[in-house]
C-alpha cells in the first residue's frame, strides 16, 4: 500500500505542471478574449500536448494517447489545481463521442467528434419520455423513412440543454413489429428545424435546465443512424474502455465536506460557532465516515483499474453512494444555515453570506442528482440483481 | 499509487479463511458459543500455528515483523468467521510490549506471546465509559491496587497489560499476590470478558508506557474496525444467500423489491467502508499525523455500520433470524462487543472532532 506516485509519474506531473504554468491563464492579448474563447484556445493546446481528449484518435481531433488511468488522474489533479479548463463536460463529449468511436460510421466520426470535443457544437440526449422513465425501452417516439429520410414524431422529456443544443442523439421506435428492445434505433438529428419545439421545464429550484421536446414531422437524413436499424438499445448501452474517472467524484465529495465544515465554523448557535455544538460535531464526523469511505474506495478502484482488475460490485454502487452523501451533507447544511433556510437559493440575499444560498440550492439539487440518470431505487435494483445476484422481480421479467 | 493488498496479504487472508472454514465450522463455533468456558484451546493452538500470534512481532523475537495492516487483515477474516478466541487481547498485549517494553521485557515476553506459550490480554476499562489512557486511575508502582472491567479472556490469560494513571502500562502475571479474576456475563460468547481485581499486586511498569499507550489504543481501534468490516460483509452474504434460497408465494424472496432494496442498502453501507480500516492501518505505520484520528474514525464508523447491519440481517432472515439457533445472533453480539469495547462510536466521533481541531 503506497499512496504516492512512482518517479516516472511524478516526472509526468512536473511536465504537466510546467505546461500549465506556461499556458494558463492565457497571457497578453489572449487574456482579453471572452471566457469560452479562452477556454477553447487553451483546450486546443492541451490536446496538442496530449493532455486532453486522450482517448480520441488524432484524425478526429483528439490526442490519441495510450490509456493510462494514473496519467489521466494526474492531469485532472494538476488541471484542477491550476483551475485550467479540462475535457469538456456535457453529454456530447461524455456520451456521444465514446458511442461514435465504438459504433459510429466513419463519416459520422469525422463530421461530429472534432467539433464536439472542441465545444463548437452542443448536443442533447433524447432518451426519456413521459411514459418511459425507468422503463426506458418502452419508449414510443416513432421514426420512419419517408422519401429517403427519417421522419420523427413523438415527445421527449427531461432533455437537459435542449434549448441550447445544436443536435440531439435520440432513441426512436423504428421497427413496429419487433419486440420492445429490438425495435429501437439510435438517430442523430439537428435541433434547428421547424419540426422541433422545445419547451423549458422549470425545476423546483426555480431554474430551467431541462426541457420537453416535441417532434412533429422532424426530419433527419437516412444515414444519420448509429449502428443498424433496431440496434439502438445496444448502441445506447455501449460501455467503453476509456479512462474512467474513478476518484474525481469522491474528490468533489471531499471538497463539499470541507465546505460543510467551514459552514459549521462560521455559523453561530447561541452566540458560539455551531461546530462547538456536540450534536453538530457528531453529525459532521458521522458524515465524514462516509466521505472518507468513498474517497478510499475511489483509491482502491483506481488501483484496480491500473492493474486492469475488476473492482467488483463496488462499481455499481458509486452513484448511489455519491448521491446519498450529497443529500446527507445538504440536510446537515440546512440545519446549520438555520433561519436562512426560509430563503430562496438566490445570491441576492440581504446580509447573508453567499454560500448559504448555495447550500439551499444543494438541498434541492441533491434530489435532482438522486433521480437523474437512474433513480436511487433503480440503482438498488441494479446493485441487488447485478451486484448481489438476486433474481429479477417477476413483473420486470415479463416485459 | 497503490491502495490494494499485496499477493502476500491476500494469501494471508486466504490461509486464515481456509483454516476458519475447515476447522472452525459452524458446529464447533456453536459449541464454543454455548459452552461454559468459551475458550477452545485446540482452535487457538491452530491459529497460533498459522502464525497469528506472531504477525506484528519483530523477527528477532520470533515473529513475522509485519505491520498493523497485516494484523488487521487477519482480524477481518476472523471477524467474518466470527471465530471465537483471544486474538484481540493477545495481539494488543504483544503490541503494548513492543511499543512500551524495555529490551529485557521484550526479550522475556515477546517470543512467548508470538508462540502463544503465554496468553496475553489487556486490562483498560474502568467503567462508565472510561477506556482511554487519560481516563485510567490505577496508580502504577511496585504494586498495583484496583480493578479493571471487560478484560478479554481475563479468566484464561497468563499475562495482563494493565492501564495505569497518566497513561502508563504495567505487567501483572496470573498467580501473583492479590490478583483475582471474576468472569463477567459478556454478551459476546465468542470473546469472553472478565473483571480483573488487583490488591497490592506486584507489577512491572513498561518504561515507555505513557508514550505508547495511545498507540496501543489506536491499534486496538483498527483491529475492532477490521473485525466489524469482516462481520458486516459476512452478514450481508448470509442475508443474500437466505434471500436466494427461501421461497414464498412460489418464488425466491430475493426477487421481491422490498427485500432486494434492503439488501442493496446493506451492501452500500458495507462495501465502500473497507478502505476506512485499510487506510487507518496504513496510516498507523506510515502517516503519523493521521494515525490517531483515522483509527478513531474507522472504529466509530465501522462498528456502527456493523451494529446496524446485524439488525438488518436479523430482519432479512425473518423469524428464524430472531432465534438462538440462527448464527446471525453470534455476529449480532460480536457487533455489540466491537461497538462498546474501547468506547462507543459517539465517544470516538467526539475524539475525531477534537483531533481535527474543531
Amino acid at each position: 500500500m503506497d499512496l504516492s506516485y512512482s518517479a516516472e509519474y511524478e516526472a509526468f506531473r512536473v511536465e504537466v505542471a510546467k505546461f500549465l504554468a506556461a499556458s494558463w491563464p492565457l497571457q497578453g492579448k489572449e487574456a482579453e478574449l471572452a471566457g469560452d474563447q479562452k477556454a477553447a484556445r487553451f483546450r486546443g493546446r492541451a490536446i496538442a500536448a496530449g493532455y486532453l481528449a486522450r482517448s480520441v484518435p488524432k484524425r478526429y481531433g483528439g490526442s490519441e494517447q495510450a490509456s493510462d488511468v494514473l496519467k489521466a488522474q494526474i492531469i485532472r489533479e494538476e488541471f484542477f489545481r491550476a483551475r485550467a479548463p479540462g475535457d469538456l463536460a456535457g453529454i456530447g463529449p461524455s456520451m456521444l463521442v465514446p458511442t461514435l468511436l465504438e459504433k459510429g460510421a466513419e463519416w459520422q466520426k469525422e463530421k461530429f467528434i472534432g467539433p464536439t470535443i472542441r465545444g463548437e457544437i452542443v448536443w442533447c440526449q433524447g432518451y426519456s419520455e413521459p411514459g418511459s422513465g425507468s422503463d426506458l425501452a418502452s419508449l414510443q417516439t416513432r421514426a420512419e423513412i419517408v422519401a429517403g429520410e427519417w421522419v420523427i414524431n413523438g415527445q421527449k422529456i427531461w432533455t437537459s440543454g435542449a434549448h441550447v443544443a445544436d443536435y440531439m442523439f435520440c432513441l426512436c421506435r423504428t421497427e413496429r413489429e419487433a419486440p420492445k428492445h429490438a425495435g429501437i434505433s439510435y438517430l442523430l438529428l439537428s435541433m434547428k428545424q421547424p419540426g422541433i419545439e422545445v419547451r423549458p421545464l422549470r425545476q423546483m429550484t426555480g431554474a430551467a435546465d431541462f426541457n420537453e421536446v416535441f417532434f412533429s414531422d422532424a426530419r433527419t437524413p437516412a444515414d444519420w443512424i448509429v449502428g443498424k436499424r433496431g440496434e439502438g438499445w445496444i448502441v445506447s448501452r455501449t460501455t467503453l474502455k476509456h479512462e474512467r474517472n474513478m476518484i474525481g467524484d469522491a474528490a468533489n465529495t471531499v471538497v463539499m465536506f470541507e465546505g460543510l465544515v467551514a459552514l459549521a465554523r462560521r455559523t453561530l448557535r447561541d452566540g458560539r460557532p455551531a461546530i462547538d455544538d456536540p450534536g453538530i460535531r457528531q453529525r459532521l464526523v458521522q458524515v465524514e465516515g462516509y466521505v472518507r469511505s468513498h474517497q478510499y474506495s475511489g483509491y482502491r478502484q483506481l488501483t484496480k483499474a491500473v492493474k486492469a482488475q475488476d473492482p467488483g460490485r463496488i462499481g455499481l454502487m458509486n452513484k448511489l453512494v455519491s448521491t446519498n452523501l450529497g443529500q446527507e451533507m445538504a440536510k446537515l447544511a440546512l440545519d446549520l444555515v438555520g433561519d436562512d433556510g426560509m430563503l430562496e437559493p438566490s445570491e441576492r440575499r440581504l446580509g447573508a453570506p453567499r454560500e448559504n444560498g448555495q447550500w439551499i440550492g444543494q438541498f434541492m439539487w441533491s434530489l435532482g442528482s438522486a433521480v437523474a440518470g437512474g433513480t436511487a431505487n433503480i440503482q438498488r435494483n441494479v446493485i441487488g440483481e447485478r451486484g448481489l445476484g438476486l433474481p429479477r422481480d417477476a413483473a420486470a421479467q415479463r416485459s | 499509487m497503490n491502495f490494494d493488498l499485496t499477493e502476500e496479504q491476500e494469501l494471508l487472508q486466504d490461509t486464515v479463511r481456509q483454516f476458519a472454514s475447515n476447522i472452525c465450522t459452524p458446529k464447533r463455533r456453536r459449541a464454543i458459543f454455548d459452552g461454559p468456558d468459551g475458550h477452545d484451546t485446540e482452535l487457538w493452538r491452530g491459529l497460533l500455528e498459522l502464525g497469528l500470534g506472531a504477525i506484528a512481532v519483530p523477527d528477532e523475537f520470533g515473529g513475522a515483523g509485519l505491520e498493523l495492516l497485516d494484523l488487521a487483515l487477519a482480524a477481518e477474516v476472523l471477524g467474518a468467521g466470527a471465530v471465537p478466541g483471544p486474538f484481540l487481547g493477545h495481539s494488543l498485549a504483544g503490541l503494548a510490549l513492543l511499543y512500551a517494553g524495555s529490551d529485557a521485557q521484550k526479550k522475556t515476553w515477546l517470543p512467548k506471546l508470538a508462540s502463544g506459550k503465554t496468553l496475553g490480554t489487556v486490562a483498560f476499562a474502568e467503567g462508565e465509559g472510561r477506556w482511554q489512557p487519560e481516563d485510567w486511575t490505577l496508580a502504577g508502582g511496585a504494586t498495583i491496587t484496583g480493578s479493571k472491567a471487560h478484560v478479554p479472556f481475563g479468566a484464561h490469560a497468563d499475562l495482563f497489560v494493565v492501564g495505569t494513571r497518566g497513561g502508563g502500562l504495567a505487567l501483572c502475571e496470573r498467580g501473583a499476590r492479590g490478583l483475582a479474576v471474576e468472569p463477567l456475563p459478556g454478551i459476546d460468547r465468542t470473546r469472553r470478558i472478565a473483571e480483573l481485581r488487583l490488591a497490592d499486586t506486584p507489577c512491572e511498569l513498561l518504561p515507555a508506557g505513557p508514550a505508547a499507550a495511545a498507540r496501543v489504543r489506536d491499534a486496538a481501534l483498527v483491529l475492532l474496525a477490521a473485525d466489524a468490516f469482516g462481520g458486516s460483509a459476512q452478514l450481508l452474504d448470509l442475508s443474500v444467500e437466505y434471500a436466494k434460497t427461501r421461497q414464498q408465494f412460489g418464488v425466491t424472496i430475493g426477487s421481491f423489491q422490498g427485500l432486494k432494496h434492503q439488501l442493496a442498502t446493506m451492501a452500500v453501507e458495507v462495501e465502500p467502508a473497507r478502505g476506512l480500516y485499510w487506510y487507518a492501518a496504513h496510516a498507523f505505520d506510515h502517516v503519523a499525523a493521521e494515525s490517531e484520528r483515522s483509527a478513531a474514525l474507522a472504529k466509530a464508523h465501522l462498528t456502527q455500520v456493523y451494529m446496524q447491519i446485524a439488525r438488518d440481517a436479523v430482519e432479512a432472515h425473518g423469524g428464524i433470524g430472531f432465534t438462538w439457533e440462527c448464527d446471525v445472533q453470534i455476529y449480532f453480539k460480536r457487533a455489540m462487543f466491537d461497538r462498546a469495547f474501547l468506547g462507543t462510536p459517539g465517544a470516538h466521533r467526539e475524539r475525531a472532532a477534537a483531533l481535527a481541531g474543531w
